[in-house]
C-alpha cells in the first residue's frame, strides 16, 4: 500500500452490498449454532451440572440439592449397573463381530460375482437398516415365540436333516424367556439389521480400489491370495476401521432392540438391559434425575476409553497406518 | 512384489460357472432370503388372526383376517392419527433441515469469512458427541419448557444437522462454479436473493439425498418420541406399536397390519429411491 499525498480525495462509504457481504455467511451459518448452543451444547453442560446434584425432576429447579460425587459412586457400588454395562459390552461384542464377519465375505461376493443385479442385491441388504427398529423388533418379537415360532420351526427342522443336523438344536430354545439366550436374541437383531450397511461400507471400500493395481500385481505374478494380502487388506483397512468404529460406538448406546424385545423390562434375569435403558429407567421410572445423569457421564468414559484403544490398535496409528 | 512371472502359468480363466462362483452366488441368496424372511413373515402375520400365528407350525402363506385385523388395530389406537404425527413431524423435520443446512453449506462452501475453519471444525466436532449424554438434559429441558406432547420437541432441536451442513458444502463446493456467484453479485443481487435464485435451483441431488435421509431418521425414531409424547393421541405409529405390545394378551394380527402400515410407507420410497438414499447414508461414514 502506498499513501496517496492527495488528503482530499474520500473514503469510500462503506455500501449496503458491501455490508451484507461480509456478514451474509454469518447470517446463513448462525441458524445452526444457535441451536447447537440451545439443545447440544447447554444441555451436555446442564448434564455434567445435574450429575453432580440430587433432583427429582417436576419439583422445580429450587430443589436441586448439592451432592458431589455421591450419584457417582451410588452408580459405582449398584450391582445392577455393572450388570447393566457388563450386558452392554457382551450385546456389543456379540452383535458387533458377526456384522463385520460376515459383511466383509459378502461384500466381496457381490463385488466379484455380480454384474447387473449388484443394485438390486444392494438394495434388498439395506432394507433392515432403513426400517422401523419398533417394527423390526415386533416381527422379531413373534418369531422369537418359544413354542410356536419360525425360528426355532426352522431349527427344528433343519436338525432334522442328515449330516449337518447335529449343527442345529432339536430342542425348542426360549429364546425371549431364559436369561442365557435374551442377548443371542437381541444380538441376531442388531447383526439383521445393520449387516447389510456394513456390507455397503465394504463394497464402496472395494470399488475405491483402482483395478490397475490387481492387474499389475497379476501380471508380476502374484496369486489370488497375496493380491488379497497386500493389496486388498491394507486398501480396505480405513474402511475397517470406520465400519468398527461406528459398530462399537453404536453398540454401547444400544436401546431400541433390547427395549421392545424385553418388553421394557430387560428380559429374564435383566441380560437384556443395557446401561442407556437402565439410564431411561433411572429417569422416567425411579425419577432421579442426578443418577440417570452421572450414568451417562460413566457410559461416556467408556465409550472414550474403548474408541482410544480402538483408535490404538486399529487407527491411523495402528494397524491401519501400517503397510 | 517382484517375482518374475513363470511362463508356464496360464492365462487367467475368463469367469465361468466355477464352484466359486456358485459358492458366491449361493452365499449372496442366502443372506438375502434372511434379510427378506421377517419382512416377509410380517405382511403373512397381518392377514392371520392371534390364535393363528400361534400355533405349530407357524404360517407361512397369506391367510383371509386382514380386514379384522385392521378394524382391530383402529379399535384399540387411534392409528391414522398416529401415523399422521409421525408425517407431520417428517414433513416438519425435513423441510427445515433442508433450508438451514443449504444455507449454512452455502456459506461454508462459497464465503471465505473470519474464524470459517474453526466454525466448521466445531461443526464436525459435534457429530462425534454420543447421544446418550443428551438423553436426560432433553427431557426436562422440554419440561421446563411445556413442550411435552408437542411435535416442536422434535423438529426444532432437529433442524440443526451438522451431518446435512456438512454434505451440502461437499456438494455446492464441488458442484457449483463460484463464478456464477460472482456474476449475479455484479448484477446487483442480494446475497438472500443468490442463494434463491442460483443456488437453491442448483442443489437439486443433494437436497433430495439429504431430505430423504432425514425423513427416514424421522419416521423411525423411537427414543425421542418416547420422552416427549404421553397420550395416545399424540403418538407417532412406533409408540403406538410399542403401546399395543406393552399390554397383556397383545393382539398380534391387529397389531402386524399396525407393523405393515408403518413399514409400507418406507418400502415405497425405498423402491423409488433407493440409491440416492443409500449414497446420502454412507457418505458421511465413506467420504470423511
Amino acid at each position: 500500500m502506498q499513501a496517496t499525498l492527495k488528503p482530499s480525495k474520500p473514503r469510500r462509504r462503506p455500501s449496503w452490498s458491501d455490508f451484507q457481504r461480509r456478514y451474509a455467511p454469518y447470517l446463513f451459518i448462525s441458524p445452526f449454532f444457535i441451536l447447537f448452543f440451545a439443545f447440544g451444547l447447554f444441555p451436555i453442560l446442564f448434564n455434567a451440572y445435574l450429575s453432580f446434584h440430587q433432583w427429582q425432576p417436576g419439583t422445580g429447579l429450587g430443589e436441586m440439592k448439592f451432592v458431589g460425587l455421591r450419584n457417582y459412586t451410588d452408580n459405582l457400588t449398584d450391582p445392577t449397573f455393572w450388570q447393566s454395562l457388563k450386558n452392554t459390552a457382551i450385546l456389543a461384542l456379540l452383535s458387533g463381530l458377526p456384522q463385520h464377519l460376515i459383511a466383509i465375505p459378502l461384500a466381496f461376493a457381490i463385488q466379484g460375482g455380480l454384474r447387473r443385479m449388484q443394485n438390486f442385491v444392494t438394495a434388498v441388504y439395506f432394507l433392515p437398516y432403513i426400517t422401523s427398529i419398533v417394527a423390526i423388533s415386533v416381527i422379531f418379537f413373534t418369531l422369537f415365540s418359544w413354542q410356536y415360532g419360525v425360528i426355532n420351526s426352522v431349527l427344528n427342522a433343519l436338525s432334522g436333516l442328515p449330516l449337518i443336523g447335529a449343527l442345529f438344536p432339536s430342542e425348542k430354545i426360549n429364546w425371549l424367556g431364559e436369561k442365557e439366550y435374551v442377548q443371542s436374541a437381541v444380538a441376531m437383531v442388531v447383526v439383521w439389521r445393520y449387516t447389510g450397511w456394513n456390507m455397503l461400507l465394504y463394497l464402496s471400500g472395494l470399488q475405491a480400489i483402482p483395478r490397475e493395481l490387481y492387474e499389475a500385481a497379476s501380471v508380476d505374478g502374484a496369486t489370488r491370495a497375496q493380491q488379497f494380502r497386500y493389496i486388498t487388506l491394507p486398501l480396505l483397512r480405513p474402511i475397517m476401521f470406520i465400519a468398527v468404529t461406528l459398530s462399537l460406538i453404536g453398540g454401547l448406546q444400544l436401546f431400541e432392540e433390547p427395549f421392545i424385545l424385553t418388553n421394557g423390562s430387560g428380559g429374564a434375569g435383566q441380560a437384556g438391559l443395557t446401561t442407556v435403558m437402565y439410564m431411561y429407567r433411572t429417569y422416567a421410572s425411579y425419577s432421579d434425575a442426578g443418577v440417570a445423569a452421572a450414568m451417562s457421564w460413566l457410559l461416556f468414559l467408556v465409550i472414550g476409553v474403548l474408541t482410544l484403544v480402538n483408535n490404538r490398535a486399529f487407527g491411523r496409528s495402528g494397524l491401519a497406518g501400517r503397510d | 512384489m517382484t517375482t518374475a512371472p513363470t511362463p508356464d502359468r496360464p492365462a487367467r480363466r475368463a469367469p465361468s460357472l466355477d464352484g466359486k462362483r456358485i459358492g458366491a452366488y449361493l452365499l449372496i441368496a442366502l443372506g438375502a432370503l434372511l434379510t427378506i424372511a421377517p419382512f416377509y413373515f410380517m405382511f403373512v402375520f397381518a392377514t392371520h388372526t392371534r390364535s393363528d400365528i400361534f400355533q405349530l407350525p407357524p404360517p407361512t402363506w397369506f391367510g383371509s383376517n386382514l380386514d379384522e385385523n385392521y378394524r382391530n388395530l383402529v379399535e384399540r389406537v387411534p392409528f391414522w392419527r398416529n401415523l399422521w404425527n409421525s408425517l407431520y413431524l417428517a414433513v416438519l423435520t425435513t423441510g427445515f433441515t433442508l433450508f438451514f443446512c443449504t444455507l449454512a453449506g452455502y456459506a461454508f462452501a462459497m464465503f471465505s469469512f473470519k474464524g470459517r475453519e474453526v466454525l466448521f471444525g466445531l461443526l464436525l466436532a459435534t457429530m462425534l458427541i454420543p447421544g446418550t449424554l443428551n438423553i436426560v438434559p432433553y427431557a426436562l429441558i422440554m419440561q421446563a419448557l411445556g413442550w411435552i406432547d408437542q411435535p416442536r420437541a422434535l423438529w426444532v432441536p432437529g433442524m440443526a444437522s451438522a451431518f446435512g451442513i456438512f454434505l451440502m458444502r461437499q456438494y455446492i463446493g464441488s458442484s457449483i462454479p463460484r463464478e456464477l456467484v460472482e456474476a449475479a453479485r455484479i448484477d446487483g443481487a442480494t446475497e438472500f436473493g443468490i442463494f434463491r435464485r442460483v443456488i437453491v435451483p442448483l442443489t437439486g441431488p443433494a437436497m433430495a439425498t439429504l431430505g430423504l435421509v432425514t425423513f427416514v431418521q424421522s419416521w423411525n425414531g423411537f427414543l425421542g418420541p418416547l420422552i416427549i409424547f404421553r397420550t395416545a393421541e399424540t403418538y407417532t405409529a412406533p409408540l403406538a406399536l410399542r403401546s399395543m405390545q406393552g399390554i397383556a394378551n397383545t393382539d398380534w394380527g391387529a397389531l402386524m397390519c399396525g407393523v405393515a402400515l408403518t413399514v409400507v410407507p418406507l418400502l415405497i420410497l425405498f423402491a423409488l429411491a433407493s440409491r440416492q438414499l443409500i449414497e446420502g447414508l454412507t457418505a458421511g461414514a465413506t467420504k470423511g
